[in-house]
């Protein structure tokens, strides 16, 4: 048996996917606190099956403007990486890193822009390596897409690309918070293709 | 009569007739597709995410893609009176919002799915008025049933007129 719709998915699958957001989002979390020398919080994540339209307005509506970075993995499954910021959140890394948190997200300058890259890939190159321990499975990193815009229209990629045949998507979503120096947060989610999806439950083992 | 402002979803389409309006927000790679009968006021708005419907999955969303959509609305139009012949077009979104280095094949699909859809509307031989397709950035779609008028909003260029 395998699953061809999300739909299909039980709360033991859910709880597993809530456990590989743990161990991901926790590697990811330990590379930015000792990449920024700060202490870096983060949620529990939570694992949820949501219309694109649900999901932006978990994130603020729709229309929010915000920073994305989309990261494309590949080799034995495919899926997308979204990494979404919020302003709060980068002016506060960039002023650890760059001394100047000053952001002007429509005209980063080519430093800001490099430094937002920078943490973005350590964080989801920590993510998926933990994954591709923990599942057996060899995953490639793509280089980073970054996009300043409607949280909408970002949040349809995945969507388009990964889960074509349904318009909802499956979020493991996790929230980073720093103490005192980053009081701000991000979101890290995975989207995994139906077929990836069958392929690292099965990788752990779990019965479909 | 009131006026009412339809807001349409994703893989999802309302037909009507003036005085209403519509809405789809933040189309990324989707591509929103106004059609309008000028005599009769009667006016549609549909948000497609993909080109082609599936054969092999006769239950899908017939609103969902590109080439099952436009018949739909076009059908429901003429149900209102509206003469295929006099309907006419306007259509926004399908753009590429991630650049992915060294992968020409993602992000695609907004140029697709804009291909769909005009090849959808010729079958019709519907003519397309105006278009704000392509490039890198999310629009919201406003559609007005009074004079046709499709107003695209970004956050990169503002508000326009179409």
């Amino acid at each position: 048996m395998s699953i061809t719709s999300l739909e299909q998915l039980n709360e033991m699958h859910l709880d597993v996917l809530r456990e590989i957001g743990n161990i991901g989002s926790g590697n990811a979390a330990t590379a930015l606190s000792q990449f920024l020398g700060v202490k870096v919080d983060m949620t529990t994540p939570t694992v949820r099956l949501l219309g694109i339209y649900d999901a932006a307005d978990a994130l603020g509506g729709l229309e929010r403007a915000t920073l994305a970075m989309l990261v494309r993995l590949t080799g034995d499954i495919d899926a997308i990486m979204m990494f979404i910021m919020d302003e709060a959140f980068i002016s506060s890394i960039l002023n650890i890193l760059l001394g100047d948190g000053t952001l002007d997200p429509m005209n980063m300058s080519e430093m800001q822009r490099s430094v937002i890259s920078e943490i973005g890939n350590i964080m989801i190159a920590a993510y998926a390596k933990s994954i591709a321990e923990i599942s057996g499975l060899f995953i490639n990193i793509s280089v980073p897409a970054i996009t300043y815009d409607y949280i909408g229209s970002m949040l349809s990629v995945p969507a388009v690309e990964m889960g074509a045949a349904s318009d909802k998507i499956l979020f493991i979503e996790d929230d980073y918070f720093g103490e005192t120096e980053m009081a701000s947060s991000a979101n890290m989610m995975l989207v995994p293709s139906i077929p990836s999806l069958n392929k690292l439950l099965e990788s752990l083992g779990i019965e479909l | 009569m009131s006026e009412v402002m339809h807001t349409i979803g994703i893989s999802d389409m309302k037909v009507s007739k003036f005085p209403d309006n519509f809405v789809t927000f933040a189309l990324g790679s989707c591509v929103g597709i106004c059609l309008f009968d000028p005599v009769l006021k009667v006016a549609g708005l549909g948000h497609i995410m993909l080109p082609e419907f599936p054969k092999n999955n006769p239950n899908e969303n017939k609103m969902r893609f590109a080439d099952t959509c436009v018949p739909l609305m076009v059908n429901e139009m003429n149900a209102l009176g509206a003469s295929t012949s006099r309907i006419v077009a306007k259509i926004a979104g399908g753009a590429r919002m991630f650049e992915v280095p060294n992968d020409s094949t993602f992000g695609n699909i907004g140029e697709r799915n804009v291909i769909a859809v005009k090849t959808a509307l010729q079958k019709y031989n519907i003519r397309i008025l105006a278009e704000d397709t392509g490039a890198n950035y999310g629009r919201t779609v406003y559609f007005y049933s009074e004079n046709g008028t499709m107003v695209v909003k970004s956050f990169v260029n503002g508000v326009k007129n179409y």
